[in-house]
Order: C-alpha cells, then sequence, then structure tokens
C-alpha cells in the first residue's frame, strides 16, 4: 500500500460520508436554528440563534390557516395513497402474474403518466371543478394526486412483485393449505413491505405537491401545508413571517424524517427497485 | 416423455388460444382496468381538453366572450419574446441542475457504494432532502440568502449582496435548492447502477495495473452508462417542470420565470385560460419532445429500467 492509496483510503472512509451528511443536512439544520430565533432576533445574521424561543410553534399552532392546512394535508395525502395502493396492487398482481396482451403498455402509461408536467392539467381542472363544484375541496385534490400517486405505487409495485416466489402459494396448497389460507400465510407477508414502500413513495409525492395545491384551493377548506406556507404571514399581518414560516415547515418535515428514519432500507428499495436491468 | 415433444405444433402454426389462456387473459385486462381507466381519467381527460381550450380565447372572469381562434393563440405564444425567455431560464436551470447533480450524485454514490463506516447513518441522512417538500427547502434556501435573515453573506463576507435583485444570482439560489433537493434521487439511481458493474473487472484492470482513474473511466463508467442515462432522463424531465423554487423564491421576478410557472399565471392569476392552455400544450410538447430524444438519441432502453 502506498502512500497515496493510504491518504485517498482514508478520505473515502471518513471524509466522503462526512461532506454527504453536512451538504444533506444543512439546510435542515438551518431551518430548525431559524424556527426557535425571537422575532427580534432573526437578521442577527448570524446560523443559529442569540437566543431560543418556542415562541414560533406557539404561533404557528394558534394560526387556522396552518393547523387546517396540517389537518388538509394529512387527509388529502393519506386518502390519495390509500387508493392508489389499492388500485395499483391488483394491477401489479395481475402484470406480475398473469399472461395477458397489453401489459408491457400499461407499464409504459404509468411511466409517461409519471412524467407528466402537472401545470399541464391545471387550466382544464381548474375550469372543470369551478363547473361542477369540486374545486377547493378535498376529493378536488385527492383525484389530480392520484395522477401521480397511481403511476409511481404501479411501477414500484411491480417491480417488487416480480421479485415475489409465487410458486410457493402451489407448495402451500400441496401441503395441504386452503387457497386463502395460502393467500394469507405465505402472499401476503412476502407482498406486504413492497406494498408499504409503495405507500410512503406515493405520500411523499403527495405531501409534497405544490401545484395543485397552490392552484385549485383557495380557502382553508382544502389548502394543503405546502400552499398554505406560501400566504403565511405570521402572528400579525406585518410581522416578517420568516420565523413562523421556518417553525410551520419543522413540523411539516417531522413525518418525513421519522419516515426515512424507521424505513430507510424500504424506501432505498423502493426507490432502485429493479431500477436497472438486475 | 421424450416422444410427445415430437407432437408439439409445427412452427408457424398458431398455438390454439386455448379456455384457459383466454380466462388467464380476461382476469389480467379487468385487474389492470381500474388502474388504467383512472391514470387516464386523471391526465389524457384534462389533457384533451387543454388543448381544446387552448384553442378559445376564453377569459374566466368573462365566460361570454368566448370565442374560437383556431391556432392563434399558439402564435401568439410562440412571437413573443417573453415565451422564448422563460423557455431559455428553463433550459438553462435544467441543464445546470442536472449536470452539476450527476457529479455531486456520482460522487455520493461513490461514498454509498464503498462506505465501510456509518452506512445506515449515511443513506438515513441522503433520504431527508428526498422527501422533504419542495417549498421547504425554497424556504430554507431563500432564507439562507435573504438579505436581512439570511447568514450566507456573513459567512463568505459577500456584505450586503442583493442575490434576489438580479437575475443570475436568483437562478444560481432556485439550482441551489433544486439541486439540493433533487441529488438523493439521483445518487441512489446511480448507486444501484453502480452495484451492476462486476466486481471481477475492477479487480482484473487493478491486477492489470490500471490507476484509480482509469478505472473510472474504462470501466466503471461505460458499465453503468445506462443507468446513468435513465437518472438524466428522469432528472431532466422533473426539472423541466421546476415551478415550486421559482414561485416561493421571485415569484418569477427579475426575469426567472420558468415555462409552468408562465402557464400557472397565465391560467390562474390571470385566468386567460385559452391563452395559458396553449402554453400548458407547448409545455407537455416539449416534454414529450426532450423523451423521444434522450429514448432515439442515446438509445435509453425504458423496458431496461425496471425488471425484464
Amino acid at each position: 500500500m502506498n502512500h497515496e492509496q493510504d491518504w485517498r483510503g482514508r478520505l473515502t472512509t471518513y471524509g466522503g460520508p462526512v461532506a454527504v451528511i453536512i451538504w444533506t443536512l444543512l439546510p435542515v439544520v438551518w431551518i430548525l436554528s431559524l424556527s426557535f430565533k425571537p422575532e427580534s432576533g432573526i437578521n442577527n445574521g448570524k446560523f443559529l440563534p442569540d437566543s431560543w424561543t418556542l415562541e414560533n410553534y406557539r404561533t404557528v399552532f394558534n394560526t387556522p390557516l396552518f393547523t387546517s392546512a396540517l389537518r388538509n394535508s394529512i387527509f388529502i395525502s393519506l386518502i390519495a395513497t390509500l387508493l392508489s395502493v389499492i388500485i395499483a396492487t391488483v394491477a401489479a398482481y395481475a402484470i406480475a402474474r398473469l399472461e395477458f396482451p397489453g401489459k408491457k403498455l400499461i407499464l409504459s402509461l404509468a411511466l409517461a403518466i409519471a412524467m407528466f408536467p402537472a401545470v399541464s392539467l391545471v387550466g382544464p381542472l381548474f375550469d372543470i371543478w369551478r363547473s361542477i363544484g369540486l374545486y377547493d375541496t378535498w376529493l378536488g385534490l385527492i383525484i389530480p394526486y392520484m395522477s401521480f400517486t397511481l403511476p409511481l405505487s404501479i411501477w414500484t409495485l411491480s417491480a417488487f412483485f416480480r421479485e415475489i416466489p409465487w410458486e410457493m402459494e402451489q407448495a402451500a396448497q400441496i401441503d395441504g393449505a386452503t387457497s386463502w389460507q395460502a393467500f394469507r400465510k405465505v402472499i401476503v407477508p412476502l407482498a406486504a413491505p413492497g406494498v408499504f414502500t409503495a405507500a410512503i413513495l406515493a405520500f411523499f409525492f403527495a405531501w409534497n405537491d405544490f401545484v395543485f395545491a397552490i392552484s385549485l384551493t383557495s380557502t382553508d377548506a382544502a389548502r394543503p401545508v405546502p400552499a398554505a406556507l406560501a400566504f403565511f404571514t405570521g402572528a400579525s399581518q406585518f410581522q416578517r413571517p420568516a420565523a413562523a414560516i421556518s417553525a410551520a415547515a419543522v413540523v411539516v418535515t417531522i413525518p418525513v424524517v421519522v419516515l426515512v428514519l424507521l424505513f430507510q432500507r424500504r424506501i432505498v428499495a423502493g426507490l432502485t427497485a429493479g431500477a436497472v436491468k438486475g | 416423455m421424450t416422444n410427445t415433444a415430437t407432437a408439439a405444433p409445427a412452427v408457424g402454426v398458431p398455438v390454439p388460444v386455448t379456455e384457459r389462456t383466454r380466462s388467464e387473459r380476461r382476469l389480467g385486462w379487468k385487474l389492470t382496468a381500474p388502474a388504467v381507466v383512472v391514470m387516464l381519467a386523471v391526465t389524457a381527460y384534462p389533457m384533451v381538453n387543454a388543448l381544446w381550450l387552448s384553442m378559445f380565447s376564453y377569459r374566466l372572469t368573462d365566460p361570454a366572450a368566448r370565442q374560437f381562434v383556431g391556432l392563434r393563440n399558439y402564435g401568439v405564444v410562440l412571437s413573443d419574446a417573453l415565451w422564448w425567455q422563460t423557455v431559455f431560464t428553463t433550459v438553462v436551470i435544467t441543464v445546470i441542475t442536472v449536470a452539476v447533480e450527476l457529479v455531486i450524485g456520482f460522487a455520493f454514490a461513490m461514498v454509498m457504494h464503498r462506505i465501510i463506516f456509518g452506512r445506515k447513518v449515511v443513506r438515513t441522512s441522503i433520504l431527508i432532502p428526498y422527501g422533504i417538500i419542495t417549498v421547504v427547502s425554497a424556504f430554507a434556501w431563500k432564507y439562507a440568502f435573504a438579505l436581512d435573515s439570511g447568514f450566507v453573506n456573513n459567512w463568505f463576507g459577500l456584505g450586503d449582496y442583493a442575490w434576489f435583485s438580479g437575475r443570475w444570482s436568483s437562478i444560481f439560489v432556485i439550482c441551489l435548492s433544486e439541486i439540493w433537493k433533487t441529488t438523493p434521487f439521483m445518487s441512489l439511481l446511480l448507486l444501484a447502477g453502480l452495484a451492476q458493474v462486476p466486481e471481477v473487472l475492477q479487480e482484473a484492470a487493478k491486477v492489470d495495473g490500471a490507476s484509480w482513474r482509469q478505472r473510472l473511466t474504462k470501466v466503471t463508467l461505460p458499465n453503468m452508462k445506462g443507468a446513468i442515462l435513465v437518472a438524466v432522463l428522469f432528472r431532466t424531465l422533473d426539472a423541466y417542470r421546476l415551478f415550486d423554487n421559482v414561485f416561493i423564491m421571485t415569484a418569477g421576478a427579475e426575469k426567472t420565470e420558468t415555462v409552468s410557472f408562465l402557464a400557472y399565471r397565465q391560467m390562474i392569476s390571470r385566468t386567460a385560460l385559452g391563452l395559458g392552455s396553449a402554453v400548458s400544450v407547448l409545455l407537455f410538447l416539449s416534454v414529450v419532445a426532450i423523451a423521444a430524444a434522450f429514448i432515439k438519441g442515446f438509445k435509453v432502453d425504458l423496458s431496461s429500467v425496471r425488471g425484464r
């Protein structure tokens, strides 16, 4: 081992990971720090607060704009995720297990729709929703959210289901299990992690949406968090909202961090499941 | 057993569709029908509607004056300097972000591939930007560079440099936020590609005395060409529809408007549905053109993207 290799080895062993962690976490720590700055100290020009306060969190939780947005975001994202995952599970099961013409076409369609520019749908939906009363409602967001959560789920689940050893179902039946038992005891435990991963990824997308959120809502009735953040003005109309927005941003980042911490391996597997030939 | 094989139908004679195959097909179509119907209903129908709306002079504030104008809206858009300016801005941002992400993403993928200590910590922290709301990322970077609440000018001794009062400095911050948020996706796809490079080849190259650099350019990169192209295609299409960061950071000021933002502003803020729809359709066509160029030009095999 020569000197240069030793140096390079040490750099990749410690330097690389440290660089990745700093790059990924710095903005998160910054918004966290900003959320603890008092209103008077927000312009201290430093990374960390001079004095720490929880005032901003009190403000956001006392602002109906934020609390209703939080409720809207949670339910709209969960419902859109649940519906897409159910429909996608059935479809992906068929794609993985049955031979029928057109299944490649369905996967290509899902891919094409996932690449669709959301803004292209906004105008017509705005027009149609206003005339049929879906504008500014939960359903009015759940439906367009499925335009990306559904293709994403079909895509992820077909990749997962392809890896499942389906012949185990027959093996269990030969061993005397009924077909329901075989499905429940053998297939469900094998398929559940994939379904769950697809749900996490779909939820991230729905939780993140801004284009539909800002275009198809106008009041607290359905406006989700990303759109509410853009309208946030803080405790009073004239207060600078930076600190309050940061606190709200931290609150909506917590679910993401929790999901990532708990399911890191599954999310990575879901994102790269058969991402390349393998 | 081998005797029965000779009884198999000769090549060229169509295999008769058995009742079993037919019922399997029917079941397959039945199970996938809801997915196909929903996907078409939420995208194809509005898209056709957008195409239709784009041929009218139609403002929501004045529905009575709605009038069929054929392709005139497209003429208006395409002959307007503003359209070409937003296309230019969008292309510049797309090229910069995808190029930088490819480099950083590859470096991160290398780190994750070779990592010994802290594997879990690194993979967890890299997923956080992926999961974070784009709007939150936009606010974080905006406040970091802002004159009043920011720390960046202090750290780098830039005094009171106003990042958001110039076109290119605004675009720089927009790109930073976009790059930060989406590099993890790129690096995870590249990591999957790296895992496909046979370790034997690396060892063989090492034995033959290839340097680190030679192994990278002659062994690693050529073997993961497919993964790189797929990652670049996905990110290019995603970057081209950039909207959230621009909305939060500049709201299109200082000539930072992107195509998506222009479409939004025409349709929702100005309620000019006809003209806005024409912009939407043009945006959609650009995305299709980019995808087609990749698939034809670089021979990206999308069927190899997942399985098969």
